[in-house]
């Protein structure tokens, strides 16, 4: 049966690369839903890694280093919300310098603290095995017996799409991303919504990228996020905007991740690239596919201006 | 000027005024700038009745009613509320008051339900209630409202999939849900069907049979008369007359609406006009949901003669300017300028015709206002010489020209080289007048060519339009200010609904009769 | 995103203040400003990190200006990156948000490389104009990939160009270890090129070579091409007010995608040049980011291709210097980026700010 255990690493791989991605999608999700573009996601994830990386070093506490890693990405978020919603900022433009800022302090907060080590590993998240349910035949041990980043994950997921889509908070969200000025005839502040969006989404932002050196290899490496901060914002639109969208295209790119990782190790060289490129691929195939029917919202990246 | 009429107190004039009107504007002012949107209004809504504010663009209606919904701050004034002074600073506080709005653009979100609309703002987002346990209960309340004031709704429907008169009753659930006592209706009838115009009609009476105040904006004289129980009229900022609509007439308020006639002072010779220039001919252009902007309009214009489209903003007049000058496809009918049919054809087409145009918005339609001044007066000539010769831009000659046009058309300006955005309102609308009539084309269609401009300025304009009219030109102007209209035209074409109303002779013009067909009243109606 | 306010209050009658005194703030002290906030977070964020900031920022002033070798080292460093910045300069003056340069700087490097390997016989000086040529229509197609999607299908830019980057580093390494692979099939690279593609060192003892005069002549082109070419008034005119180019007959479409072209392919000439220079062959990770620094580089230029040759300079010469600085005094060389993304930030933020305080506050509808 080596066909269905390879099939079984494989699924299991693939949700342990989904999940970084989950966090990150539905956090700009948010963002984006209440009218709000951040490129800067890459950066972001940065920030996260390296001070989650940071604080469980140093603290050997991992809770703490995801709490601390989303704190830090907030004050960031904070800060992006300042740039672009009171100051009306081009938001295009402070996400590439969030990208800059987060490479560079990412990488330079590493060498300053580890530069001179020799020995700058993690024991990384250990997978927890929920009982009974991780031992249904092939799906057991693929759902059930991830870390519990993993499960947080999955369960982020439809929390998200409940919060989005049935109370007040997400509908106020969602109308703040087509028609802010329908939410504020209605009496609500659409300044407060994006800014809580923002920092949403940048916290979540901070924990997808704090996953990677925590729930994944145990190390930091400079530049580790490795371009899935632009590969979220295609997975947004690709998505649909919606959260339980983002959990199945993340879910497609974290397969085409791990299945490129397992091709690696059977030297098929040539098919690699292409396994490589297939994610950027199929979203602008899909942007085409889907371009009648956009599901963007209205007002998105639109600045929004009160009026005297 | 004609005289003005000023109400030095807010007496209604079935006696009733005092301490149970539902809500008072008392001495309302406020300026944009140089402009007096309100001056010293006064109005008093009594529990129960259909209040109207009744006046033409620019009157002072949207503005007033934005103050009392909290949208815009008043410089003076006080407001009260069932006798009690308030400050309303916010739409939230304006429907904590018990003041709901239905604006002429929609505040609905399309992608979200009905009930989602209803409900945005009415409920905490973090505290109790703030979890939508089960919609369809929400439903249900939403849809106990609407069926109280025999209102049909479908509280379950996408917004984007309603017709416009559904969308509207949707606006009205919106605030009666709220529990509003007030509902201010900014033209409701601008977007609806007659059926559906009967319709909402129908819903007022019901309204204010269960005691709701209502204050109805519009232009449109039939309706005040059919839905109103009084009407407040405006004209330039100030209250013009108050009236019982048992006690008025349509000729009464058409007359307070638009002014007494005014005295041409334009020295304007008669015209002669020569061949036919422009050909309009059974024009369609299509809207959203089907509803038809410009509707089967047919007009013609000859050499050295001005037809005025008179009309309420609204009506089809942005439609017909850029139909013609091809920035609009229509979806029927022909377009023919010097006898070529240009019908659907792109800009510079219709350009290379001949014809030329003046935009309604001069600041993001006319000119790139970060170019210099030189560089907006070339922006329909630049590519060709002797502006660019072989790829290049011949500065000199650019600057040559641009000195020329600014010493001809008197642009107050220190140097060509200016940025046109630090120039006034009337040196930019001169720099788009230079570049648009200095090569005489053979059409030109001027659209609220004065719109901003102060008096030295408009007196400019309407000269120079003249002396065009005179040299042979053939020109569409489109306006909403009367005056101007009455002032310039050989023809004058009233536009109504997105059709011709009527046509009338420039020199045999009466003010009255032009109201009646901008309101919509056909002239078998009056007298 | 255009340079410039906007005056709304068209009633008010009154000029407002000099356009010379906006221009020097606006494109002079500004960005002056900006870089002076960055150098002073940047020192905080040294200072936090245990260095001396005194140290810190004279080995990178002499990483940049210490020796000749150093001078020509930023020279060297600033080459792709005011070739990017000039040709953002044109896409970002349409209002087209090009973020692919990096893609179309790979693609150029391909084009460029392929030559390069094929031009044995030719004599110098036309083989690296034709690599560069190639270089340029490499570039150029990518980017109008991008261009026609957003042209005919409305398919959003920004999208669209990131995607392509990662599509062209996936191209590049398919071709690296493939069918442009070096005779030896032991690296994962090309060949050297033949020699008389070569660009020639122009500085010695420094590694300098044609590259940056290059650089400095396509700029100057391209400031020509946009503010004395009828084209580039158009794509200026669009970038500015889309409704009013579409009123005075200008295609808007045309003009996205010439712009699209032609920063595609000064991008495209980066890469090229690149190749040509130091690296003498293609291989991956060949650009540590330019596309991005690029972005930067043409904003602080408040996007003018002549500014870019400055500001990309400046940044070369943050990249050069940060590299000396590094071996000199042990600070990570990546301090940089953060300095870069400041500047942006506080460049950003100023002008509007800056806006605000220079206009009396709006009370219009």
């Amino acid at each position: 049966m080596g066909l269905i255990t390879a099939l079984q690493s494989l699924l299991t791989a693939c949700l342990r690369m989904a999940a970084p991605l989950i966090y990150t999608t539905i956090g700009e999700t948010y963002d984006e839903r209440a009218g709000v573009v951040n490129i800067g996601l890459e950066g972001l994830m940065l920030i996260g890694a390296c001070t989650a990386f940071v604080v469980a070093f140093f603290a050997h506490s991992m809770a703490l280093a995801l709490l601390m890693a989303a704190l830090v990405a907030g004050v960031f978020g904070l800060i992006f919300a300042y740039v672009t919603v009171t100051l009306q900022a081009n938001q295009i433009v402070t996400g590439t310098a969030y990208n800059l800022i987060g490479l560079g302090l990412s990488s330079f907060v590493y060498r300053v603290l580890f530069s001179n080590s020799a020995d700058t590993r993690l024991e990384p998240l250990q997978p927890v095995s929920i009982p009974v349910l991780s031992r249904i035949p092939f799906i057991g041990p693929i759902l059930f017996q991830q870390t519990w980043l993993v499960y947080g994950a999955l369960l982020l997921a439809i929390a998200a799409a409940v919060v989005l889509n049935k109370t007040m908070l997400g509908l106020s969200l969602r109308a703040a991303g087509e028609h802010p000025r329908a939410v504020a005839t209605a009496g609500l502040s659409v300044v407060r919504l994006r800014y809580g969006a923002a920092i949403f989404g940048a916290m979540l932002a901070g924990i997808g990228g704090a996953y990677l050196p925590i729930a994944w290899v145990g190390v930091f490496v400079e530049n580790m996020v490795a371009g899935r901060g632009f590969i979220a914002l295609a997975i947004v639109v690709f998505g649909r905007w919606k959260p339980m969208g983002m959990l199945w295209a993340c879910l497609l790119f974290g397969f085409a991740y791990a299945l490129q990782l397992r091709l690696q190790t059977q030297n098929l060289q040539v098919a690699y690239q292409l396994l490589q490129v297939l994610p950027y691929l199929a979203t602008i195939v899909i942007m085409i596919v889907m371009r009648g029917q956009s599901a963007q919202p209205k007002a998105m990246g639109v600045p929004y201006t009160e009026r005297a | 000027m004609s005289p003005i009429l000023r109400a030095d107190s807010v007496s209604a004039r079935d006696g009733t005024g005092g301490p149970c009107a539902r809500v008072r504007l008392i001495d309302i002012c406020k300026s944009f700038g140089a402009l007096r949107a309100n001056d010293h209004v006064s109005l008093e809504v009594m529990p129960g009745e259909v209040m109207c504010l009744l006046g033409e663009n620019g009157a002072g209606k949207s503005t007033l009613m934005n103050i009392l919904y909290g949208l815009y701050r008043c410089d003076e004034g006080r407001i009260e509320i069932d006798g009690q002074a308030v400050s309303i600073r916010s739409p939230h506080e304006a429907l904590a008051h018990g003041i709901g709005m239905v604006h002429q653009h929609f505040m609905l979100v399309p992608p979200l339900t009905v009930t989602e609309n209803v409900i945005l703002g009415t409920r905490s987002l973090f505290r109790h209630g703030s979890i939508l346990p089960d919609m369809r209960s929400v439903e249900k309340q939403v849809d106990e409202v609407a069926c109280r004031y025999s209102l049909r709704i479908d509280a379950a429907a996408r917004v984007s999939m309603l017709s416009v008169g559904e969308q509207q009753r949707v606006e009205i659930v919106k605030a009666l849900y709220r529990g509003v006592r007030l509902l201010i209706l900014d033209e409701p009838t601008a977007v609806l069907t007659p059926q559906e115009t009967d319709e909402l009609f129908h819903t007022l009476r019901v309204l204010t049979a269960a005691g709701l105040s209502i204050v109805f904006i519009t232009h449109k004289l039939n309706e005040v008369m059919a839905a109103a129980d009084r009407v407040t009229v405006l004209r330039d900022g100030v209250v013009v007359g108050r009236r019982l609509i048992g006690e008025t007439s349509q000729q009464e308020l058409a007359q307070l609406m638009v002014g007494r006639d005014v005295q041409m002072t334009i020295e304007k010779g008669s015209a002669r006009p020569g061949a036919e220039v422009l050909e309009v001919a059974d024009l369609t252009v299509a809207g959203d949901e089907g509803r038809k902007l410009l509707d089967g309009i047919s007009l013609h214009v000859r050499a050295g003669e001005i037809l005025g489209i008179a009309g309420v903003d609204g009506n089809g007049q942005r439609e017909l300017a850029l139909a013609i000058t091809g920035l609009l496809k229509p979806a029927g009918g022909r377009i023919c300028i010097a006898g070529k049919d240009l019908t659907g054809k792109p800009p510079h087409e219709i350009i290379e015709a001949g014809a030329r145009f003046i935009p309604e918005d001069r600041q993001s339609e006319g000119l790139v206002l970060d170019f210099t001044i030189a560089e907006n007066l070339i922006l329909k000539s630049f590519a060709k010489p002797p502006f660019a010769v072989r790829q290049m831009l011949q500065r000199q000659a650019i600057d040559d020209y641009a000195r020329r046009i600014v010493k001809t058309f008197d642009v107050r300006t220190s140097s060509v080289h200016a940025k046109t955005a630090d120039l006034s309102g009337g040196n930019q609308q001169k720099v788009v007048l230079g570049r648009e009539i200095d090569q005489h084309p053979v059409l030109l269609v001027a659209a609220q060519p004065t719109r901003g401009l102060d008096v030295g300025a408009t007196e400019y304009i309407h000269k120079a339009l003249l002396e065009q009219r005179d040299r042979g030109v053939a020109i569409l102007l489109i306006s909403t200010e009367l005056e101007e209209v009455l002032a310039l035209s050989d023809r004058i074409a009233v536009i109504y609904e997105g059709r011709i109303a009527g046509e009338v002779a420039g020199d045999r013009a009466n003010t009255q009769r032009i109201g009646l067909l901008m309101a919509g009243v056909r002239r078998e109606d009056c007298d | 995103m255009a340079a410039g306010t906007v005056s709304k209050d068209a009633l008010s009658g009154l000029d407002k203040r000099p356009n010379a005194l906006a221009g020097l703030w606006r494109n002079v002290i500004l960005p002056v400003l900006s870089i002076v906030a960055a150098l002073a977070v940047g020192g905080v964020v040294l200072l936090i990190a245990g260095y001396n900031v005194a140290d810190a920022y004279s080995a990178l002033w002499q990483g940049v200006f210490g020796n000749t070798r150093n001078i020509g080292e930023a020279f060297l460093r600033s080459t792709p990156v005011v070739l990017i910045g000039a040709g953002l300069a044109v896409a970002f003056r349409c209002g087209i948000w090009n973020i692919g340069a990096e893609g179309q700087f790979y693609l150029g490097a391909i084009g460029g490389t392929f030559i390069g390997l094929h031009v044995a016989g030719v004599p110098a000086p036309l083989a690296i104009l034709l690599a560069i040529a190639a270089g340029f229509l490499c570039g150029g197609a990518w980017a109008s990939i991008a261009g026609w999607l957003k042209v005919a299908l409305g398919l959003n830019e920004v999208v669209t160009t990131i995607m392509l980057n990662y599509i062209a580093t996936g191209l590049v390494s398919f071709l690296i270890n493939g069918p442009m692979q070096e005779a030896a099939h032991a690296n994962p690279q090309t060949d050297e090129i033949a020699a008389s593609a070569v660009l020639p060192r122009i500085w010695p003892p420094t590694r300098l070579d044609l590259g940056f005069p290059i650089a400095v002549v396509v700029a100057c082109l391209l400031a020509l091409i946009l503010f004395r070419t009828p084209l580039g008034y158009s794509i200026r005119a669009v970038g500015l007010n889309r409704e009013a180019s579409r009123h005075a007959g200008i295609d808007v479409n045309r003009q996205y995608l010439l712009a699209m072209l032609l920063s595609g392919g000064a991008s495209g000439i980066a890469g090229a040049v690149a190749v040509l220079g130091v690296a003498g062959r293609l291989y991956a990770d060949l650009s540590p980011g330019y596309g991005f620094e690029g972005i930067a580089v043409a904003l602080l230029a408040n996007n003018h291709p002549l500014g870019a040759i400055l500001s990309g300079w400046l940044f070369g010469a943050l990249g050069s210097g940060s590299q000396m600085m590094q071996l000199t005094a042990g600070i990570p060389a990546v301090v940089i980026s953060i300095l870069q993304g400041l500047v942006i930030l506080f460049l950003v933020s100023f002008r509007i700010l800056g806006d605000r305080i220079g206009r009396a506050p709006l009370k219009g509808r």
